[in-house]
């Protein structure tokens, strides 16, 4: 027999607003918080939405990346969104995402004032924030939106922040006011250095890297930029955390459908992560898994195009 | 019992089993001795007054055989479909050893059916008084379920926290509709609201907010009913492929996620088509059939040791059977071998031979050196066993687990090693069967009761 340690006391960083802890339950306890209604609604690029939501109860608990698990309708699958903020005065939580298949846009169709079926979290295990030194958070694309908050909590935290954000076009680079704030210098990339310098993020974190010392990255973005990412850093010795998102269905631990090779071993990304030592993770393993369902989510496209 | 026809059924998720008609029901009912000292009660983990209910049916007396089953068990027609009777109530019939055991299990299933289809459902919700008690239940599985209607019967205000969107548990996750169909564990679930217990779906206990916070804001006591819900795997080489699935996925995504009818309902599933299930026990026959139901060619249940092993109740290895599952005995899969692209291809396995018994008293199985040889499969669902979620134990201080991850509970009672906090079902037993963590549901409300009692008494 014996005890587990409950977890290591979770730090946060400028991530709540409105008057902190909540820990007594009272007055949450009912059905109204769960009635999760779209309380704003913003369209940040073509494809990418923000989506204040309310649901105080995960907006008491929630810390830097974490997940939640949401259901937009009756018939729609689950999926695992990132929170982007958490608001505990207003008892919402924000989250950022690209209509890119069946699920986000039927999500991204919903309008404020309306409701998702379901919502649950906050799901994962925290960011581990610590004092490194200076960091270099990478971001890339929508994944812009999950380094975020970590960013903030980060330079709460006393760190250098170094902020990298890239994407193909001007036109898809999101937040760039809201990371240039969280970080103590921004470095914005564009593929056709429409804003920004030219190239990808690679390139500035090589250049960053050669020019000062990086204690520490975080690299959130699409697979390729992540695996990339380590990649250098591993060269250069640089300690990297990644936050994975491949396929899921419960998000408690329950399916093992996110089993991920982590330093040889199979961990859940529901549980164990999302975030894991980039130079750990077997990437071609995580490519094949996250393309498990290429060919249904074309079908659930076609089959939901074809109705409305 | 009337059954599906097995050529049939195999292609469709309706209901295998039939039922009794009233007729069949008081035929089976007359064959009952009416013993006095009741051995059959004894095998029954909710102490159902199994004689008395079936000497009602046998007088065409249903609407009271009812009453005398819902009094032990709110859950019967769940009950009726799922028990392993054979090892239970119809083990200690004396009619065993004269012509096969009276048919406790399909007569209770007659008797909560019949009520459900007879009966006025009670429309009036009963309000806790106002200074009632607070209780909160963790888990809608079957040990959640029965505590929190006991506990509101008792006039507790009682409040079941569910992680997944729909209340059930393994019920809805992982028992299929052709053996528990969806409308039966419905009815059951309205029936137990009406007693006037509170569900909250979509919060996962422990991340949405901890025991602690419960028992900080305004809860005396909490009843823990999480169950087994964590997969095992095999860690053999191979298991990251793709088609390699957890039983629990496999059901989730069919039973829960309704992915048979993808693409309307949004939840994939690859559509498997040979087929390997590794492991023998209930949940192994489920997914084997699943798959079947879902088109495919050839399913095979991959199994170490021999027949006499199987922990799958003999019914459901005979409807498997009957159904076209196949059978590879004495053999363990050693490596799962895939295409370039991360698909599960083949499947490598060695035959096993029995030695002596283990600690489970069953022969252990060794590996027949050279015995090696490959099946062809793009689909393997592993079905070995479940572990208790880790959730609770890592985020309640002062919780004594076990070793392997159970929560240490008193047994008669409950009690964990925390005041208040009980304790029930597969999350302190390991994976069992429905009707176990009901038993130990029923145990905990009447500890829960008078641990309520005794406070309310001294404060």
């Amino acid at each position: 027999m014996h005890t587990d340690a409950p977890h290591s006391a979770r730090k946060s960083g400028d991530w709540i607003s409105g008057n902190g802890h909540s820990c007594r339950l009272e007055g949450l306890l009912n059905p109204s918080s769960y009635r999760f209604e779209i309380l704003e609604k913003e369209r940040l690029s073509e494809t990418v939405v923000r989506m204040v939501i309310r649901a105080p109860l995960v907006a008491a608990s929630a810390r830097p990346g974490q997940f939640l698990l949401i259901r937009p309708l009756e018939h729609s699958e689950r999926i695992p969104l990132t929170i982007s903020h958490a608001d505990r005065s207003e008892g919402a939580i924000t989250i950022i995402f690209q209509e890119v298949g069946a699920t986000t846009r039927e999500l991204g169709a919903l309008k404020q004032g309306q409701t998702v079926k379901d919502l649950v979290g906050p799901l994962g295990t925290p960011s581990d924030i610590r004092r490194f030194g200076t960091v270099a958070c990478v971001g890339g694309g929508v994944g812009i939106a999950v380094m975020l908050p970590v960013a903030r909590a980060l330079r709460q935290a006393g760190n250098r922040v170094v902020g990298i954000i890239g994407a193909r076009t001007k036109d898809l680079l999101i937040l760039e006011r809201e990371m240039s704030e969280a970080s103590d210098e921004l470095i914005v990339m564009t593929d056709d250095g429409s804003r920004g310098g030219k190239g990808l993020v690679t390139d500035a974190l090589a250049d960053l890297a050669g020019r000062e010392r990086v204690d520490h990255c975080y690299a959130i973005g699409p697979l390729p930029m992540m695996h990339a990412v380590c990649r250098l850093t591993k060269e250069k010795a640089i300690p990297t955390t990644v936050s994975l998102d491949p396929v899921m269905v419960d998000g408690t631990g329950m399916c093992g459908g996110c089993r991920v090779t982590v330093g040889g071993e199979a961990k859940f990304t529901c549980v164990d992560g999302p975030e894991f030592d980039g130079h750990l993770v077997d990437w071609d393993t995580l490519r094949a898994r996250k393309s498990i369902y290429r060919d249904e989510e074309r079908l659930a496209l076609e089959a939901r195009s074809g109705k409305t | 019992m009337p059954e599906q026809d097995p050529q049939v059924r195999a292609r469709n998720f309706d209901e295998v089993a039939l039922g009794y008609s009233e007729d069949l029901a008081v035929e089976e009912a007359t064959r009952c001795l009416a013993c006095k000292n009741k051995p059959c009660v004894r095998g029954c983990p909710v102490n159902i007054d199994i004689p008395a209910f079936i000497q009602l049916v046998a007088e065409r007396r249903f609407k009271e055989a009812a009453e005398v089953v819902a009094q032990a068990n709110a859950l019967a027609a769940i009950c009726g479909r799922v028990c392993p009777q054979e090892e239970q109530c119809e083990k200690y019939c004396v009619m065993a050893r004269v012509n096969g055991p009276v048919a406790i299990g399909r007569l209770e299933r007659f008797v909560a059916d019949w009520a459900r289809e007879n009966l006025p459902q009670n429309g009036d919700r009963p309000q806790p008084s106002p200074d009632a008690q607070k209780v909160a239940v963790v888990g809608a599985g079957p040990a959640g379920l029965t505590c929190a209607g006991d506990l509101a019967a008792k006039g507790y205000r009682v409040c079941v926290f569910e992680a997944l969107h729909e209340l059930g548990g393994v019920l809805r996750y992982g028992i299929p509709e052709f053996r528990l169909p969806r409308s039966i564990l419905d009815a059951q679930i309205e029936s137990i609201r009406r007693m006037g217990v509170e569900f909250y779906t979509n919060t996962v206990v422990g991340r949405t907010f901890t025991i602690q916070q419960l028992l900080e804001s305004g809860f005396d006591a909490v009843f823990i009913g999480t169950g087994a819900g964590a997969p095992v795997f095999l860690n053999i080489p191979g298991e990251e492929l793709n088609g390699v699935y957890a039983a629990n996925e496999f059901l989730t995504r069919v039973n829960l996620m309704n992915a048979k009818d993808f693409p309307v309902e949004g939840t994939p599933l690859k559509r498997p088509r040979r087929c390997a299930v590794i492991g023998a026990g209930n949940t192994a026959m489920d997914a084997a059939r699943t798959a079947l139901r879902l088109g495919a060619e050839e399913v095979t249940i991959v199994y170490r040791r021999s027949r006499e092993e199987m922990p799958a109740r003999a019914e459901e290895l005979h409807h498997a059977e009957e159904e076209g599952v196949k059978f590879q005995l004495l053999t363990n899969p050693v490596e799962f071998i895939g295409d370039e692209n991360g698909w599960l291809q083949r499947m490598r396995c060695i035959r096993m031979e029995l030695g002596e018994p283990d600690e489970s008293g069953r022969r252990r199985p060794h590996p027949v050196p050279g015995s090696e040889f490959e099946m062809e499969v793009d689909t393997a669902i592993i079905a070995v066993g479940q572990t208790p979620n880790p959730l609770i134990r890592q985020t309640t201080e002062g919780l004594a687990v076990e070793k392997w991850g159970g929560i240490v509970v008193d047994e008669k009672t409950g009690a964990t090693s925390i005041p208040g906090v009980f304790a029930g079902g597969d999350v302190a037993t390991g994976a069992a069967t429905v009707i176990t963590a009901m038993g130990a549901g029923r145990r905990s409300a009447i500890a829960i009761d008078e641990y309520l009692k005794a406070k309310r008494g001294t404060s």
